[in-house]
């Protein structure tokens, strides 16, 4: 299959940046990523600079590849990350524009590759169960119920990859934050620092220059792993609680 | 001159050699930990709990890996479980049977003391996971499920629907991130280990290269963890993420760790089959699936009807057929060894005759579609996505693929390499998994290392040398900086027109046919030649272009490449050296008349620890004889 990409060229995060449009072939059993392989080969070997993009695992699951492709995160499939995503989803003679994540807090460093350390940074902020190791009992000391431990790993599917805030028109992180808030909001281990983590990490996410939802639902839409926007309704609820009644101080 | 290794295992009782040995451990005083750094390298399952584990008891740590950020390293792509003697499931498993277990999986070639240190820890593990709110797959009860997994008659395996690997990272992820936002731990992402630096022989530091700016950066400790992964990537194909490699291991070697076992690799039997030329990994199916999934292959060579019209009749469940006790559930290795027998006998099903089926509708008809899809949903939905086949309807098709390595650096007992104040944890050493590792023994053995053996043994030497102290400032920096830069110059000034990419798939193919499922003398020979060509044709026809002054992905992986061009070498001397079939190493000229592996007790029964001699220059082999106690040594048997 013959198809023509437009792809968000920068040569460094001071670069202004510009399309350029390639011509190529793929195979349809390709995925998306091994296409773009077979065009940076093409273009070495021409002398010109290969796309710089990110990738790891190219199994769905490690959060590293990115691609906002024809306006879409992640690309058309639902539930399917870039890496996962193969060529017979796309037509003969398609053109397709090939963006990074776009969001003040995901500066670009180079082409298509982006910065995300403003997640790590929310997590820093409170997204864990302060237990040193060695210091745990019994892991059936804590029986929890089936239905809140299947919330909790819907939750906890989140891969990091910052789809949602690509796709919000607002480039807010409410979804990626309020996953991890739930998680441990649905869990006995994460009682203890409930409001301080809800508080903690809702005030990083703004530091981080993120922006606020106002309810277009586009980062589940996105969500390759179906993290649901009700975690952002009890985010809401943890961090309104929290503020209305604070831990004891 | 050859050198006989010592494994500093404890005497004593094999059950109480780690309590002993944790006793007869000099300490650091939790006041004076602050005064020591350790520079941990990698944030898989081993490197993530090591570097929180160690902040948490006070000392100084400093991470680094190479992607954005330490949530991403390829740990989190583990998806069937984790093994712990818990024995929650009540049918008779123990510390003891989970290290019988494991050495007898490892085919006899692991040592006993690691690998019950191993065993012990492992119900401690599931208890930090648990605590730290890793939402492992629960019963109606409220307490935890289990699973069984290849090599196994017991239930031991903890797991989180399809994504274990995932959940078990994400809680190292947030206890490392809990100790970078209370300043115990230094991040640095995006950094690429360039070299060690050593200091009066001992390791004392690291040379990174900062892959946004294409910087060389230097940074001083009192000790330095390798958790850096397998070599698995050195056949271009295999499960492991792109960015995994062997650089920061190989260059340890060349400094004088020495490599264990290199010929040790694991080929999984359950991978989706290659598509074309344009493949750039391969993707697995977790072993898991063996539990309902059943493998065959039509009895008639060539048969090329739909799965569906094949009767039962016409079907041949080899495993089941050849392994009554253990069916389907085989460990890795046999089942990989069967699967390639039944494609070279003609039996293989597919376009390429290079797949066997793995069939659900059995379970499908027994259990109901819902019940597998509460099982599999996830597994299912990839298979689907890359193949545009639906499994519930028609069988998988499978094919073994390059997954994991056993090999790694030496280590002893304490996980300290040949080379004072170097540790090496996970799957970057060698320890604990002989010549084949058992399903969902992989997140055990990297969050032992990390959680549980390290904090405790690095006093060994903290406590045990005295260190004076070192600066970045010391020549040994300059020296290992400059030649950094130099190796860096010489990438972007061959002036061919190969890039790296395809290099690399040339090497893999020839590791593959050489020294893949089936090996023999006059194959390994043969590759050993081809290798060394390949290199040569490296040297002179490769082109990366751009600067080595900014983010530029062609030279990272010119990089990685031009180390697997000379690790494979000492893995194919390897694999010729050892004149047995044990495990992942199957040498054709070593097997039972009903074609299984044949060890050679007599002869290797030892650790094989190469010692680097400079590229092009034989290495020199160096032995740690294993020394079994208390399993008696027996033919591997699951019939």
């Amino acid at each position: 299959m013959k198809l023509t990409l437009e792809i968000w060229r920068q040569s460094g995060p001071n670069d202004k940046g510009r399309f350029e449009t390639y011509q190529t072939v793929a195979d349809p059993d390709m995925s998306f990523l091994e296409m773009l392989d077979e065009l940076n080969e093409g273009l070495l070997t021409d002398g010109k600079e290969p796309v710089a993009f990110d990738h790891d695992c190219r199994e769905g699951i490690c959060g590293m590849c990115s691609l906002v492709l024809n306006g879409q995160p992640h690309g058309p499939e639902a539930l399917t990350t870039t890496c996962q995503l193969h060529m017979r989803k796309f037509k003969d003679g398609d053109r397709i524009t090939i963006e990074p994540f776009r969001a003040d807090a995901f500066p670009v460093s180079r082409d298509l590759v982006v910065e995300r350390d403003s997640f790590d940074r929310i997590i820093a902020a409170g997204g864990y169960v302060s237990i040193n190791t060695g210091a745990a009992p019994d892991a059936h000391g804590l029986p929890i119920e089936k239905d809140k431990a299947e919330i909790a790993m819907d939750a906890a599917a989140c891969i990091g990859c910052g789809a949602c805030v690509a796709a919000c028109p607002n480039a807010a992180a409410m979804l990626f934050t309020s996953a991890k808030i739930s998680q441990l909001a649905m869990l006995p281990q994460g009682q203890p620092e409930r409001k301080k983590r809800a508080l903690a990490m809702v005030d990083q996410m703004d530091a981080e220059n993120f922006g606020t939802c106002t309810n277009h639902y586009e980062c589940m839409a996105a969500c390759p792993k179906g993290v649901s926007v009700a975690n952002i309704a009890r985010m809401n609820r943890e961090y309104m609680g929290a503020h209305v009644a604070p831990a004891p101080q | 001159m050859s050198q006989t290794l010592d494994s500093k295992v404890p005497s004593g009782d094999l059950a109480d050699k780690w309590t002993k040995h944790k006793f007869d451990l000099k300490l650091v005083n939790p006041s004076n930990r602050r005064k020591f750094t350790v520079l941990v390298v990698g944030t898989g399952l081993a490197g993530g709990s090591a570097a929180a584990s160690l902040a948490e008891m006070g000392y100084n740590v400093k991470s680094f890996c190479i992607q954005d950020s330490p949530r991403r390293a390829h740990s989190i792509a583990a998806q069937g479980g984790i093994n712990s003697a818990k024995n929650y499931t009540n049918d008779g498993d123990s510390v003891y049977r989970l290290f019988y277990d494991t050495i007898k999986g490892g085919d006899y070639r692991s040592r006993e003391g690691n690998v019950h240190r191993l065993a012990e820890v492992s119900t401690g593990i599931i208890d930090q996971c648990v605590a730290q709110g890793v939402p492992f797959a629960r019963e109606y009860g409220g307490l935890l499920g289990n699973r069984s997994f290849g090599g196994a008659q017991v239930s031991r395996t903890f797991y989180a629907r399809g994504q274990t690997g995932q959940q078990l990272l994400l809680g190292a992820y947030s206890a490392m991130m809990r100790q970078v936002h209370s300043g115990g731990i230094e991040l640095f992402t995006r950094r690429e280990m360039i070299d060690l630096v050593k200091v009066d022989g001992v390791a004392r530091g690291i040379v990174v290269r900062n892959l946004l700016t294409g910087k060389l950066e230097r940074h001083a400790g009192d000790a330095v963890l390798l958790c850096t992964g397998g070599y698995g990537n050195t056949f271009f194909l295999s499960t492991n993420a792109k960015a995994s490699n062997v650089t920061a291991a190989w260059r340890a070697h060349k400094r004088g760790a020495f490599f264990a076992n290199p010929c040790y690799t694991q080929i999984h039997p359950t991978c989706i089959p290659v598509s074309g030329d344009h493949q750039s990994k391969l993707t697995l199916m977790s072993e898991s699936l063996r539990n309902d999934g059943r493998v065959w292959v039509p009895k008639e060579k060539g048969d090329k009807r739909k799965a569906a019209d094949i009767p039962d009749s016409d079907r041949d469940y080899y495993l089941e057929r050849k392994y009554p006790s253990f069916g389907n559930l085989v460990p890795r290795d046999v089942a990989s060894r069967n699967a390639k027998q039944v494609c070279d006998s003609g039996q293989g099903v597919g376009s390429t005759g290079q797949a066997v089926f793995l069939d659900f509708a059995d379970a499908i008809k027994r259990d109901g579609r819902s019940t597998i899809e509460a099982r599999y949903g996830n597994l299912f939905q990839m298979y689907e996505r890359i193949t545009a086949e639906d499994p519930y309807k028609m069988p998988m098709r499978i094919f073994p693929a390059v997954h994991y390595t056993m090999g790694g650096l030496w280590v002893d007992y304490n996980l300290e390499s040949t080379i004072p104040g170097l540790f090496v944890l996970g799957e970057a050493n060698f320890s604990d998994h002989g010549a084949n590792r058992l399903g969902a023994s992989a997140l055990m053995q990297g969050l032992a290392d990390g959680y549980f053996v390290v904090p405790a043994t690095i006093a060994s030497h903290l406590a045990g040398r005295a260190l004076d102290p070192v600066t970045t400032d010391h020549p040994a920096f300059g020296a290992v900086e400059e030649e950094a830069r130099l190796s860096t110059e010489r990438l972007l000034n061959v002036g061919g027109n190969r890039s790296a990419f395809d290099l690399h798939r040339e090497l893999g193919l020839i590791c593959w046919n050489h020294c893949g499922m089936g090996r023999n003398e006059k194959g390994l020979k043969e590759g050993l030649e081809k290798i060394r060509a390949l290199r040569d044709v490296f040297w002179n026809e490769l082109k990366v272009p751009g600067t080595g002054a900014e983010l530029n992905q062609s030279l990272e992986h010119a990089g990685r490449v031009a180390d697997f061009m000379e690790f494979s070498e000492v893995m194919v001397a390897d694999a010729l050296h050892r004149e047995e079939s044990c495990g992942g190493h199957f040498r054709e000229e070593h097997q039972s008349e009903e074609n299984e592996a044949k060890r050679n007790d007599e002869d290797f029964c030892y650790v094989a620890a190469w010692e680097f001699q400079g590229v092009n220059k034989p290495s020199t082999l160096h032995k740690e004889d294993l020394k079994f106690e208390n399993v008696k040594l027996t033919t591997r048997s699951y019939k």
